[in-house]
């Protein structure tokens, strides 16, 4: 092996240029006949239905420099008060993006159910802000459409989101009243004997709070958001 | 003995409510600014303040959310303060977040200062934020509290629930594995604590509200554990822990646990007791569960009432 074609090697395949190496075309694999997709289900994906480069384009995010460094040694899904009610656990959300599993990690339940209460990230060995990555998860399904549809989580984020954009602060009332309106109607019942205790008690508003200079809020938010 | 409020102190605080201190979390609003009242200190409230965005806004748009809480420490800079007092956990860890990515991230900073700059506010990145258990602490210290306090605990034993944003990930309030603060502060006063083991346990914010089923059973958790470490009552600082461990009490001794009766206290309303505070002006009236058993405690008769 002369030294000139030691230069040319490269080591893994080139996400760049796909047809440089025979490609598995639809969801049957190459080396399966159709039959045996009945008894083996393919849990990983090939690379042609992954999307390579969004870990890297994640990574360049606030808060997601830490995803190069993860070890996998799953402290964070055993920290996680809310992982055993999880579709994937915080430490297979992680390896997802790393995979580039694009569809998967932003239409699962996972990255809702992150009550974003530091633990996983406080606890990480190699120091990943976890909970910021599921912020940017979150964000990014939001801004694709991909949030599970009716999942009360993401919709109390857009009504809480567009109340505080209007008018600067919240009223629980309304925003309880809203959510519920939009996922689950008949649940208002329920929430009625919890609303009459706060009423009781002086803990609940029933009118609209907000602030007096909200030309300011207009003047900064808006101009914002486009930015990522 | 000292009499309430004998010493005379030159501490001043900018206090950001918050939306959750102005309706369910109003008994910590009362119960702070009295508390601090009995201490000597003054509290202004910071004029025309924002929401912070809590968790969800920072779910949709990452600039704005800054942009949104970076507005009450541009307003608290525009009155001169260099702190900025934030009681509620959700508008600390949002306040102190973004402090943290303005310093680290230039993108970040950059787009803030802007939206700013269009409001006519002040852009430099200058307010400390500081939460009231680490005021205690600090400024005020578990002795000076020992000398003020004019009751005797005539209540049970308490369990101090920490909750999440206060202690983690920014470290300046307590530890963020094992934080004693509180604990320090209620048994200088004489007010006795047991050893809680779920002390940073999360609560689940919204999801009581979002998913029942999930946010009510870690409410359970935290409840059961608290109960069976030997605790009467669980004294926190967070409006919204408060709220998911006072009003869900209903609701899971319908399912599962018929004899809950739990009074959920802020720490502010216990120390605003042991320091002369009287019944409404620390919203002691505001309990949803444990009321009686609250009732029971804190008002003896007049002649037995144990003044120390």
């Amino acid at each position: 092996m002369s030294s000139s074609t030691d230069t040319n090697v490269t080591h893994g395949p080139n996400p760049t240029t796909p047809e440089a190496f025979p490609v598995a075309q639809g969801p049957v694999a190459i080396f399966t006949k159709a039959k045996d997709e009945s008894l083996i289900r393919r849990r990983i994906r090939y690379q042609r239905e992954a999307d390579v480069g969004w870990m890297q384009r994640l990574a360049a995010q606030p808060g997601c420099e830490g995803l190069y460094a993860c070890i996998q040694c799953g402290t964070c899904s055993a920290t996680c008060p809310l992982s055993i009610y999880m579709d994937f656990t915080p430490r297979r959300v992680i390896q997802l993006v790393r995979e580039g599993f694009r569809n998967d990690a932003l239409r699962s339940q996972t990255i809702w159910l992150c009550a974003s209460c530091y633990a996983c990230a406080v606890h990480c060995p190699q120091n990943i802000h976890i909970t910021d990555v599921m912020y940017t998860l979150k964000r990014e399904a939001i801004a694709e459409k991909l949030a599970p549809k009716r999942f009360p989580i993401p919709v109390l984020a857009g009504v809480f989101y567009n109340m505080v954009r209007n008018h600067g602060r919240t009223s629980e009332f309304w925003i309880v009243l809203r959510l519920m309106l939009r996922t689950n109607p008949l649940g208002l019942l329920s929430m009625a004997k919890t609303g009459l205790a706060l009423l009781r008690t002086g803990r609940m508003t029933l009118t609209q709070e907000r602030v007096k200079a909200r030309h300011e809020l207009r003047a900064m938010l808006p101009p914002t958001e486009e930015v990522r | 003995m000292s009499a309430p409020g004998h010493t005379a102190s030159p501490e001043r605080y900018l206090y950001f409510p918050g939306c959750s201190l102005k309706s369910t979390g109003a008994a910590y609003e009362e119960s702070l600014l009295t508390m601090f009242r009995l201490l000597g200190a003054g509290v202004d409230e910071l004029e025309d303040w924002n929401c912070c965005g809590a968790t969800s806004y920072m779910a949709i748009s990452e600039h704005s959310a800054f942009a949104l809480a970076a507005r009450n420490l541009a307003l608290a800079q525009r009155t001169g303060a260099h702190e900025l007092m934030a009681p509620c956990s959700a508008c600390y860890l949002v306040l102190m977040k973004t402090l943290d990515y303005r310093k680290r991230y230039a993108q970040v900073d950059q787009s803030v200062r802007e939206a700013l700059d269009r409001a006519g506010l002040p852009t430099t990145n200058g307010v400390r934020v500081r939460h009231p258990l680490e005021i205690l602490y600090t400024d005020f210290g578990a002795a000076r509290l020992k000398s003020m306090s004019v009751r005797k605990w005539t209540g049970g034993r308490l369990a101090c629930y920490y909750g999440c944003q206060a202690v983690r990930p920014y470290s300046e309030v307590d530890d963020p594995h094992q934080p004693t603060r509180m604990e320090a502060l209620l048994n200088a006063v004489g007010v006795p604590t047991v050893d809680y083991t779920l002390r940073t346990k999360c609560c689940g914010g919204s999801l009581t509200g979002t998913i029942p089923t999930v946010g009510v059973r870690l409410n359970y958790e935290l409840l059961k554990e608290a109960v069976r470490n030997g605790a009467e009552a669980i004294v926190t600082i967070c409006p919204l822990c408060q709220f998911n461990l006072d009003a869900y009490q209903a609701q899971i001794r319908a399912d599962i646990w018929k004899t809950l009766e739990v009074p959920v206290l802020y720490l502010t309303q216990v120390l605003g007791w042991m320091l002369g505070g009287e019944w409404k002006e620390l919203g002691l009236n505001r309990s949803i569960s444990g009321a009686k058993v609250l009732r029971r405690w804190l008002t003896a008769p007049k002649e037995k009432e144990a003044y120390v």
